[in-house]
């Protein structure tokens, strides 16, 4: 498995970054853990919908969303806020997503983000026709989609991939194998001794790396990204990882995997090895840590603030997106909803 | 102005769309060599390239799904799935994704495309290739559907979807694809989605249809004026948005309406057309509004297909009795 930067900081070759954009890196992790554990705990207090953390897949969603340019195709799922705000998604709209309303799904217009994907493994065939669609029209941007490694079992999977690898798309599969498919262990999801090797079949490069590494990540989904916008095609990446919280904070992991498990991957942290890293080169302080984690709670707290303050669709909104322009007959319903 | 039969009118449409905008690309099984099965795509590939006709893999959820990542990145993608019982592995993403992004993104993204679907039964198909399952598209919230019967409405209609900023769900009727004949005009025309045309004027029933069984209700009419009995005979063409107006004005003024259509009775979209019926027009009827329609049954293979499809004799006995009430 492909590794740059080791669990205990240390390099096992030179690092694609500089020091200064690596700081600037974790900065941006510490930014998405802390809006992801405050995402968790607004849902307990009633004010978000179910809520699908990301804790400890960190790494391998800014490494890769770093590696692209700004206006890069991104078709993500519920659970890649980090990614989707990486790439220009703003932090309220997210979390206007998770209260409940449409409007969390409409970034603003160079924002070049589809709405989260909610069901498994349909929005992987939007990013081969988002990727097909610049190269026909001759523009330079690629498409890259995330999933993981449930969605792998799901037909779109195969129909993306070969769709892709066929018409030589430019397009980026990034795969962040967290280990768990809600219930689901990855042991049990493929017989596949690997996801990446998956990419054979299609005839497409797959690699296999250390989803927990910032730099490994990074590098190898720029060299994908470079690969796709120098029209050689696609590619998938699988970033191992780990869900380190529950599939949603409506399920129990308690329920089917040991507690233990969970303790052994916090030990691989994603942040704490680039936290070593950078103390190793006095880039790092506690004092630095509390100031960017402070700066982070007042952005997030801001975003929650914004998020919260819109006000509820009205009963004649709810029609008003269906189409360019309303049709008689829902015109006649938009009547019916909103008299009084 | 040229005589041209569905499938030519269908042709001539996409040669012009092509021609017309680079960003329109057709997408589907077999639509770049071979001219689709149906031979509505021929020569389009010569003229406009591989990278604009594209044959697809075997795979209808990608030819959708991808569609739709085309659209959304600003293509104009017109996609064939060859058969309408090969359209339920892309339903998930017609209904899930591109029947609702333009509402979940708030207009922020849209995916104006167009899904033309081979549909009907009649000309002995294999099992599967029969299949009149419009209502499972007329009942998803964000879609067009639309059923042209004539190559006039087929050229203006298709042009009229690939104009549009949504969805279109474009339904093409076997059966009439070389079966119809007319003088198509040459040249840009569209036919607005949303308008029903009244195929023959009448006074006494008002028979409603649409797609391949405008023909059978068309011969009924003639059968019924020979006893006497004048039937008006409107081809919806567009179900969603649905002309009820044109309907409606129709049935007040012959108090009688027969749906005719080759879909399951259950659930068809003639018992959405009969609701809107009784509840815009209840007291002007005469007579209850009759069904005349395919059976709840799987649609019979080639040597009892016909035991299955209405014909003109099933839909003039139904608007006979209805007259007798």
């Amino acid at each position: 498995m492909f590794q740059i930067l080791t669990p205990s900081g240390a390099l096992n070759q030179e690092s694609p970054l500089e020091v200064e954009m690596i700081r600037r890196l974790y900065r941006a992790m510490v930014f998405a853990r802390t809006y992801d554990r405050k995402g968790t705990a607004l849902q307990k207090q009633g004010r978000l919908a179910t809520y699908a953390p990301f804790e400890g897949q960190e790494a391998a969603q800014v490494g890769s969303a770093a590696a692209l340019d700004p206006d890069d195709w991104m078709a993500a799922t519920y659970r890649d806020g980090a990614a989707m705000w990486m790439q220009g998604y703003p932090l309220e709209l997210l979390l206007a997503g998770r209260t409940g309303d449409e409007r969390g799904g409409s970034p603003p217009v160079h924002v070049p983000v589809l709405p989260p994907s909610i069901t498994v493994g349909g929005h992987m065939v939007h990013a081969v026709g988002l990727g097909w669609a610049a190269k026909l029209r001759g523009e330079s941007r690629i498409a890259i989609t995330y999933f993981g490694d449930g969605a792998t079992s799901e037909g779109d999977f195969h129909e993306a991939m070969n769709f892709a690898a066929v018409f030589s798309v430019p397009c980026v599969f990034f795969c962040q194998n967290n280990g768990w498919a809600i219930s689901l262990p990855r042991e049990e999801q493929t017989r596949s001794e690997t996801i990446a090797q998956k990419a054979i079949a299609y005839g497409m490069p797959g690699v296999q790396i250390d989803g927990n590494d910032l730099l490994a990540v990074y590098q190898t989904t720029k060299e994908a990204i470079e690969r796709a916008r120098g029209g050689e095609g696609p590619t998938l990446i699988e970033a191992v990882t780990y869900r380190l919280g529950p599939h949603t904070t409506a399920d129990d992991p308690g329920r089917y995997r040991a507690e233990g498990l969970t303790e052994e991957w916090r030990r691989r942290d994603p942040l704490e090895r680039v936290r070593l890293f950078l103390s190793e080169r006095e880039v790092w302080s506690q004092s630095w840590q509390q100031q960017i984690e402070k700066e982070a709670a007042e952005e997030v707290d801001l975003a929650i603030e914004r998020a919260e303050g819109m006000s509820p669709l009205g009963p004649g909104e709810i029609f008003d997106a269906m189409f360019e322009s309303l049709p008689p007959h829902l015109a006649r319903q938009r009547a019916e909803a909103t008299q009084q | 102005m040229t005589v041209r039969n569905i499938a030519q009118a269908i042709n001539d449409a996409l040669d012009l769309a092509l021609a017309k905008d680079s960003d329109v690309v057709v997408m589907g099984e077999d639509v770049g060599r071979t001219g689709g099965v149906f031979r509505v795509t021929d020569g389009l590939r010569d003229r406009y390239g591989a990278d604009r006709v594209i044959d697809s893999p075997v795979a209808e959820s990608g030819i959708v799904g991808v569609g739709f990542g085309m659209a959304v990145g600003g293509l104009k993608p017109v996609l064939e799935l060859q058969f309408m019982g090969f359209s339920y592995p892309a339903y998930d993403q017609v209904v899930n994704h591109v029947a609702r992004i333009r509402n979940r993104s708030r207009h922020r993204f849209s995916a104006p495309l167009v899904i033309r679907i081979p549909y009907g039964g009649g000309i002995g198909a294999a099992e599967h290739h029969s299949e009149s399952m419009e209502a499972i598209y007329t009942h998803v919230p964000g879609l067009k559907v639309v059923v042209p019967a004539t190559p006039y409405d087929a050229k203006g209609m298709l042009l009229a979807a690939i104009e549009d900023p949504d969805p279109v769900i474009f339904l093409e009727p076997i059966r009439l694809y070389r079966a119809v004949k007319e003088e198509v005009p040459e040249g840009w025309l569209t036919q607005p989605l949303g308008e029903a045309r009244v195929e023959r004027e009448g006074e006494d029933v008002t028979l409603i249809t649409w797609g391949a069984m405008t023909k059978e209700t068309r011969e009924a009419a003639v059968l019924l004026e020979e006893n006497g009995i004048s039937a008006e005979v409107i081809d919806l063409r567009s179900l969603v948005p649905l002309d009820i107006e044109t309907l409606t004005e129709s049935v007040q003024r012959t108090g009688r309406a027969v749906i005719v259509h080759e879909a399951p009775r259950t659930g068809g979209f003639g018992a959405e057309v009969a609701a809107l019926l009784q509840e815009n027009c209840l007291f002007d009827l005469a007579a209850p509004i009759r069904r005349v329609t395919g059976w709840d049954t799987v649609f019979p293979l080639k040597r009892s297909e016909h035991h299955y499809l209405p014909g003109a004799a099933r839909i003039a006995a139904a608007a006979t009795q209805v007259m007798e009430v």
